[in-house]
């Protein structure tokens, strides 16, 4: 067994209402800044899987991040590999 | 007598109201613990509102995976009635117990306050008793409230009779999703409570349990709960027709 380490990122599919990214797309002018748009806000976590290979440890990344980490219905996801190997 | 389940997960708040509002429809209420992996023989369960497991992740999500939700889940597929309210409507969206999903109000921030629904239909074990179209007066609690599905899938849930509770203005005309004061958490067609294709499982983001006698300032939610115990009772007698889905639904107007 190896220990491959992952982040899941999770935002809001293209179309769903998302109030927290408006809300801080809203906040941007009071910083005086400008040229900032289709601002969205989502969360990433971070995990290490114990599996035989990366191929498998992807394998429960991914039904973790479908069945838990992500709603489907409302989120798209994607995983990337924090351990720098392939 | 008939007893109602009522489950309590960690971060459950409104499960006392619930349990004091089934024995206020007439039933016998049983609190079951999350960590439990039986129904101990209830006729129907209810999930209550609150912040089941802290609502982490997203709200609903840890309790769906929690020993009960395994037993509600098989209760509710062998044609089980099963009502989730507020945190537990989210509870059920994440279970796929009801279609749809509750996403963050559009405001943003949490509300508190009462709201009026009318329900669609009549014909269901969660409206026997109540008349369909007629304002009713409750209170919302929730952060997470905005009712959410696919343009098809709202077409199809209209279709087949689904959308149950909808927000409505005072004189019952239902809320535009831009209307704040009768749509507070800008639900899409302001669908406030869903019926899953079975129609055995409803979820409702009104507290029904919260407006369960005069006192609480209205008792229009307390027919929402004596439909249900009385179903409930009837399934337990086998006389409620398990399925009053689809195929049964009569737009209502039309039923004599």
């Amino acid at each position: 067994m190896s220990e491959f380490r992952f982040a899941v990122n999770v935002t809001p599919k293209p179309g769903i209402l998302d109030p927290q990214g408006r809300a801080v797309e809203g906040s941007l002018g009071h910083l005086g800044i400008q040229g900032v748009s289709a601002v969205r806000v989502g969360r990433r976590i971070e995990l290490t899987v114990s599996a035989v290979d990366a191929g498998a440890a992807r394998e429960t990344v991914d039904r973790l991040a479908t069945e838990l980490l992500s709603n489907p219905l409302i989120e798209a996801f994607d995983v990337e590999r924090l351990d720098g190997r392939p | 007598m008939t007893r109602i389940g009522v489950v309590v997960f960690p971060g459950s708040n409104c499960d006392r109201d619930t349990l004091a509002g089934v024995e206020l429809a007439g039933g016998v209420a049983v609190a079951l613990w999350h960590e439990q992996a039986d129904l101990d023989g209830v006729a129907g369960v209810i999930l209550p509102g609150g912040f089941a497991y802290g609502d982490y992740l997203r709200a609903g999500v840890i309790a769906r995976f929690s020993p009960i939700m395994r037993a509600v889940s098989a209760f509710a597929s062998d044609g089980g009635l099963v009502l989730g309210i507020c945190n537990g409507f989210q509870v059920a969206a994440e279970a796929h117990l009801v279609p749809g999903a509750l996403l963050r109000n559009r405001g943003l921030r949490f509300l508190g306050r009462d709201v009026r629904i009318a329900a669609s239909r009549s014909d269901t074990p969660f409206t026997s008793l109540v008349e369909a179209g007629r304002p009713m007066r409750m209170p919302i609690a929730h952060g997470e409230g905005c009712y959410f599905a696919d343009k098809a899938e709202l077409d199809a849930l209209e279709r087949e009779g689904q959308v149950l509770f909808r927000y409505v203005s005072a004189d019952g005309r239902p809320a535009a999703e831009g209307d704040r004061e009768a749509n507070p958490n800008g639900s899409l067609r302001a669908i406030a409570g869903v019926l899953n294709a079975r129609g055995n499982v409803a979820g409702l983001m009104p507290h029904p349990e919260r407006a369960s006698e005069a006192i609480l300032g209205s008792d229009d939610g307390l027919p929402i709960l004596r439909s249900f115990v009385g179903a409930a009772a009837r399934a337990e007698q086998g006389g409620w027709p398990p399925v009053v889905g689809a195929a049964a639904a009569v737009p209502v107007g039309v039923a004599s």
